[in-house]
């Protein structure tokens, strides 16, 4: 981009009464991305300079005077590095190797961001995306070529799936290396390329600073997702002119902010019409900060509300109007209302195989459905709309409220009424009652009571399985950006890592992490990164010897034959707890699970990681269930078995 | 219903930029039936031309899915108008014999041009449509074909009808 290293620029001092320097240029000076000279130059780049960095806008006023200034010049690491610094980085997860350690020398040299070394590049990803869902800023990993990347590439997969915003820098073998099959060569790129939202290979350093730009301008905005930068270990040592530009336009790139008026229209009218309305609302609420317009549309309308897996805290859980979870572990009430909805708004949401089960199923009744998502290719995926709306979803919300006060016209109270009469009914099922009598503990009653010790108030990470389940229906999320879970690619292995990503955004808040014995043991070499950072999260088992929903599927589906689905030769989690420095607990009565969820979170070990091995029911299943590819409102329910 | 499309797009001329295209078709289960690609009179554009084959839902998610490409600028579904569509083909048939003066005649009645002569065979140079291309296949003694080479479809739309940046 700046392609006259070291040149000149020269910028005409200013006259009518202004002597001030372009106050862009002052704050490229104040960075340290120039430095000022003077009488070396006589010919004016300024208009080339300009134009060069996107500034051309700024007016050129008659002069008299001359300034030079001149780039400062930097290595392709610094740049890697001061970038990273530019964009108000906290934390770089990473793990070095022989690509990077250009990029790792700088790391210690600067003191604006804090490197988290992990033990295993795929939890730095993770940590980077935890840090991403509970914040909403951009996450950042730095990994090593080859392994380091292959090792990444689960991180990335689950946050493409989850759309979380993140940067992924990895190091690459020397340009005239690569293709030669070098070590710790892989075609990155290639690799990535299905699993993230783009990807990018820097061949030439001058191009390195505005690549970063737009790495971190295409992870965060539209549809958020991972983006990797591929930096071959030659372009980090290659020096040229730095500046870090404050934006950097792409023509090809321009994600719909504001949603279609006429659409929105007919949306609200729809809307206001309906009889038996539901308003689902996905991840999207979450990702795109819109819970609060979620929530005032809803209250003014009177609408049901349910959330998705990923969704969680879009919507306050212990709202009245809240009917919980749907899809395939979701409540009976969310589910038979979703089904039997006669206008559906449906908002970040996807319609994925997990919420709907079977489309055709799905598509018996009829219903009008308005979609709001910020990818188009979101909407009609799955199930037609009638109403499509491609925009922000804050901004759609927002627009849709105030077209929602200016009507005069309310939905028919009576026909609402009724509906919610009928849900009432449903809800009266009271779908996730359990055995609370069990002499042995209940997974369920172990997430209740954790939501009772914390508050409600904690973030909480999960991995994947049937304690993801309990998680999501057991533990009443009021706010956004609390859940913490791979709800799209499924991910075992990320309760742990995603814990340390959250807890370090956020040292002061309680954090805990519900996994099972099984997921656990996936990214268990973390417990070494929480000793080096004093990462004080609190890791809730449920240990049922089983990888639970493999052993669920095996027993309704499978005859019972339990397939390689029992975790033999388990570790003593508290010894295994000690080891790695930090505080074992393990718990085998229900009267005992209160007191050690308030002694872990006791200001006593309020600085300390404390492993809690609770050991559950093997037998205890997740209910309702949808079988995979049944129709929505076709559950099986506790009782029927 | 299932309807042959062609899709034109415009985008970055990237290294990599043809792989992600191909990807997502392989990715997402896509058919692909042909495509090309070369930079246009901007060389920092390439434009591709694919023929495809779905449903409408499926050619809407296609098209969708290729606006989504960061590197994608323009998408456009050519015969969703008035367009044009071309394919190159070159033919090496033998000819030998009475069949020699036949296959330059098949060779004229399709408006092909006879680009390189040995004693014993051709090299017809063919464009037009693909129907027409077979149409040329089908038309001469299938055992006379030596070697057939088809660049795949491009198309423009017509009249006004354009695709630019």
């Amino acid at each position: 981009m700046y392609q006259n290293s070291g040149v000149l620029l020269v910028y005409r001092k200013a006259v009518h009464g202004d002597s001030r320097i372009a106050p862009f240029l002052f704050t490229w000076w104040q960075k340290g991305f120039l430095f000022f000279r003077t009488g070396i130059r006589k010919r004016p780049f300024y208009r080339d300079f300009l134009t060069k960095t996107g500034q051309n806008d700024y007016p050129l006023r008659s002069t008299n005077e001359l300034i030079y200034c001149q780039f400062m010049e930097a290595t392709g690491a610094e740049i890697v590095v001061r970038c990273l610094a530019e964009e108000g980085v906290e934390f770089v997860f990473g793990y070095p190797g022989g690509a990077v350690l250009n990029i790792y020398d700088e790391i210690f040299k600067q003191d604006k961001f804090k490197h988290v070394l992990v033990r295993h590049e795929q939890a730095a990803v993770h940590a980077a995306d935890a840090y991403a869902r509970s914040t909403g800023r951009v996450g950042v990993a730095l990994v090593t070529s080859g392994p380091g990347v292959t090792n990444a590439v689960t991180g990335i997969a689950t946050a493409y799936m989850d759309s979380v915003p993140i940067v992924v820098v990895t190091g690459q073998v020397p340009t005239p290396a690569i293709g030669l099959d070098a070590f710790q060569e892989v075609d990155t790129v290639g690799i990535t390329r299905p699993c993230v939202k783009h990807n990018f290979l820097v061949k030439d350093v001058k191009d390195l600073a505005a690549t970063m730009k737009k790495a971190f301008i295409i992870a965060a905005t539209g549809r958020p997702g991972p983006v990797v930068v591929d930096v071959p270990k030659d372009v980090t040592a290659h020096i040229t002119d730095f500046v870090y530009p404050d934006t950097v336009e792409m023509r090809s790139y321009n994600p719909v902010v504001k949603g279609h008026s006429g659409q929105l229209k007919r949306a609200v009218q729809m809307l206001l019409d309906a009889k038996r309305p539901m308003v689902y609302a996905g991840g999207g609420v979450v990702l795109g900060e819109a819970a609060e317009q979620l929530v005032e549309l809803a209250r003014l309308l009177g609408f049901p509300v349910t959330n998705t897996l990923m969704g969680l805290g879009g919507y306050p859980a212990t709202d009245k109007q809240n009917l919980g979870m749907l899809g395939m572990h979701g409540t009976y009430e969310a589910n038979m209302a979703m089904q039997h909805c006669d206008v559906l708004l449906a908002v970040g949401a996807r319609f994925d195989d997990r919420v709907i089960g079977s489309p055709a199923h799905f598509a018996r009744e009829q219903r009008s459905i308005i979609h709001v998502d910020v990818d188009p290719s979101s909407i009609s995926k799955r199930v037609k709309v009638d109403v499509p709306i491609v925009g922000d979803v804050k901004n759609v919300l927002t627009d849709m409220l105030a077209l929602l006060k200016q009507a005069k016209d309310r939905p028919d109270a009576g026909a609402l009424n009724a509906w919610w009469a009928q849900i009432e009914l449903w809800r009266s099922k009271n779908c996730l009652k359990y055995n609370k009598q069990s002499p042995i503990i209940k997974p369920q009653y172990v997430v209740e009571k954790l939501w009772e010790v914390t508050k409600g108030d904690a973030f909480i990470t999960s991995d994947v399985g049937q304690h993801q389940m309990w998680a999501a229906q057991y533990y009443k999320f009021d706010k956004p950006r609390r859940w913490i879970n791979s709800g799209g690619l499924g991910t075992m292995g990320v309760g742990l890592p995603y814990a340390m990503g959250v807890q370090l955004a956020h040292p002061e808040a309680q954090v805990a992490c519900i996994t099972g014995e099984s997921s656990i043991q996936m990214c268990i070499q973390e417990l070494s990164t929480c000793k080096q950072y004093r990462i004080p999260i609190k890791i809730v088992t449920l240990n049922n010897r089983y990888m639970g929903m493999v052993r669920q599927w095996q027993e309704f589906f499978y005859g019972s034959r339990y397939a390689e689905s029992y975790m033999e030769s388990l570790p003593d989690f508290v010894k295994l707890a000690e080891a790695y420095g930090h505080v074992g607990m393990r718990i085998d009565k229900p009267e005992d699970v209160e007191a050690a969820l308030k002694e872990a979170f006791s200001p006593a070990l309020k600085e300390r990681l404390v492993f809690m091995d609770f050991q559950t029911d093997q037998t205890e299943n997740v209910f309702p269930m949808v079988e995979g590819g049944k129709g929505l409102s076709e559950m099986i329910l506790a009782e029927e078995l | 219903m299932v309807r042959r499309h062609i899709i034109s797009l415009l985008m970055e001329n990237e290294a990599g930029a043809l792989s992600r295209v191909a990807g997502l078709f392989s990715a997402r289960a896509y058919n692909i039936e042909s495509l090309t690609v070369a930079p246009t009179e901007d060389a920092t554009l390439s434009r591709m031309t694919i023929v495809t084959v779905g449903s409408e839902d499926i050619i809407e998610q296609i098209t969708k899915q290729l606006n989504k490409l960061v590197d994608v600028i323009k998408v456009m579904d050519l015969t969703e108008g008035a367009h044009i569509e071309r394919e190159l083909m070159l033919v090496k048939v033998k000819a030998v014999g009475a069949g020699r003066d036949e296959m330059k005649r098949t060779s004229d009645i399709f408006r092909g041009r006879i680009i390189d002569v040995t004693e014993a065979t051709y090299t017809i140079e063919l464009t037009g449509a693909g129907s027409k291309l077979d149409a040329f296949l089908e038309a001469i003694d299938s055992a006379s074909i030596i070697e057939t080479v088809r660049t795949g479809a491009s198309g423009i739309g017509r009249g006004e009808r354009s695709l630019k940046v």
